[in-house]
């Protein structure tokens, strides 16, 4: 593999993550990270959904007139989706039941549209693909990272399997019931995003406003 | 009523699409730096979310469900699996429409809204409210009000963060959390502080 092409694989991981550094996607995500099954799941999805979604408009890019572009864009991700939607009922039913609407709303998760539109209608089809495969697992590592904490500390399984035994059931941990709720979600990734900037001082942010010293003048 | 009533104030407060549901995220973030912006797209959301979610109810009853097709002959018919791609498509087009009529005849509120119109397509709460319409089968009266609920308290959410973000500028905020960070975490306290009102029941 060539080096650009890992660059465009890898890059998005962390050095350009699209959920803490482009503010992408955060949406019709959070909500299903309070267990790790049905967030691994859901990063499938997304994966294929962007991978596809970005050779398909890549292929297609010289024949698209550009005043129509989003929507056929947009029925592009609509179909793929509709795909995802239908054997994920059709092969894992109780996983779909308890992603609901959250499969849905990958239509309007911001990373499959800005990717298409920034990256697949400009690039040749091979690094498309892996410009979308690069930032499906962005996406997953922040995803399972955040499910991980909660379903760990939340209720002291993995998986559905026990690793932390509950004082319920005369073992010795006592489950943090809020880490299963929604605040604790925006909270963890709040932290990561202090973390992964602590690590790569380049993404932080400039304040809009700096605090000033102030001085008194002696007279 | 109290059914309505009851409705209005659970899709307001206690399932707010935004603080608990995690709907609309990007744009939440995104536009909440001033509060004058974010009354004008709270706004929008609210009036595309009032009309999108009765009409995507009407296109499911009418033509989408299973047997919805009978009146034409076409008893076993089932075409729930067109869903989304109706959905969104008709979100896209009430946008359109909306902003054309605006234009016309409400010129100074078009200006106002601006570039927020078209971005309002792609905002995960209008397409999910009306997944969770569909999901939670709710009838024509109930509809209505749950857009108009869902709407309103997702605008809520996004002029209260845009008020508290404006007094953040001065707060001394360490350097890694600047910006998208601290957001991240006032919407979490936010959203704790919604929290309680879990348990109102009308």
């Amino acid at each position: 593999m060539s080096d650009s092409a890992r660059k465009i694989l890898v890059s998005p991981v962390i050095d350009n993550n699209p959920i803490t550094l482009q503010v992408l996607g955060i949406c019709s995500a959070l909500a299903v990270t309070t267990q790790l099954a049905p967030s691994v799941v859901m990063c499938l999805a997304v994966i294929v959904v962007l991978a596809v979604a970005n050779v398909s408009v890549s292929l297609i890019r010289n024949h698209m007139p550009s005043s129509i572009r989003i929507i056929i864009q947009m029925t592009i991700i609509a179909s793929l989706v509709i795909l995802v939607d239908q054997i994920l009922k059709a092969y894992a039913y109780e996983i779909s039941k308890q992603l609901s609407v959250f499969v849905g709303l990958i239509i309007t998760n911001c990373i499959v549209l800005g990717r298409a539109e920034a990256f697949a209608s400009s690039n040749k089809p091979w690094p498309s693909l892996l410009d979308g495969i690069g930032h499906g697992i962005g996406y997953s590592v922040i995803l399972l990272a955040v499910a991980f904490v909660r379903e760990l500390f939340g209720s002291g399984r993995l998986f559905g399997h026990q690793i932390l035994p509950l004082v319920t059931d005369g073992g010795w941990y006592n489950p943090n019931g809020l880490l299963l709720l929604a605040p604790s979600a925006f909270i963890l990734i709040g932290l990561m995003i202090w973390a992964i900037r602590a690590w790569k001082p380049v993404q932080v942010e400039k304040p809009d406003y700096e605090i000033r010293v102030h001085r008194i003048e002696a007279i | 009523m109290e059914n309505y009533l009851s409705l209005l104030v659970r899709s307001i407060f206690i399932e707010n699409l935004a603080l608990s549901f995690f709907l609309g995220m990007c744009t939440f973030l995104a536009v909440s730096k001033q509060v004058e912006t974010a009354l004008g797209l709270g706004l929008a959301v609210v009036v595309v979310q009032t009309i999108t979610v009765p009409t995507n109810y009407l296109i499911y009853t009418l033509v989408l469900q299973e047997g919805a097709l009978s009146w034409a002959g076409l008893e076993e018919v089932d075409l729930s699996f067109l869903g989304l791609i109706t959905y969104i498509g008709v979100i896209a087009a009430m946008v359109q429409i909306l902003e054309m009529a605006l234009d016309k005849y409400f010129p100074a509120l078009y200006h106002a809204l601006g570039i927020f119109l078209p971005l309002i397509t792609v905002n995960c709460a209008i397409l999910g409210g009306s997944l969770f319409m569909v999901e939670r089968n709710y009838d024509f009266g109930e509809s209505v009000v749950y857009g108009l609920g869902s709407g309103l308290g997702w605008a809520l959410a996004i002029v209260a963060l845009a008020g508290v973000r404006e007094k953040l500028k001065y707060s001394d905020v360490p350097d890694g959390l600047q910006g998208l960070g601290i957001t991240f975490i006032i919407v979490g306290l936010m959203s704790l502080a919604f929290m309680s009102f879990s348990g109102i029941q009308l």
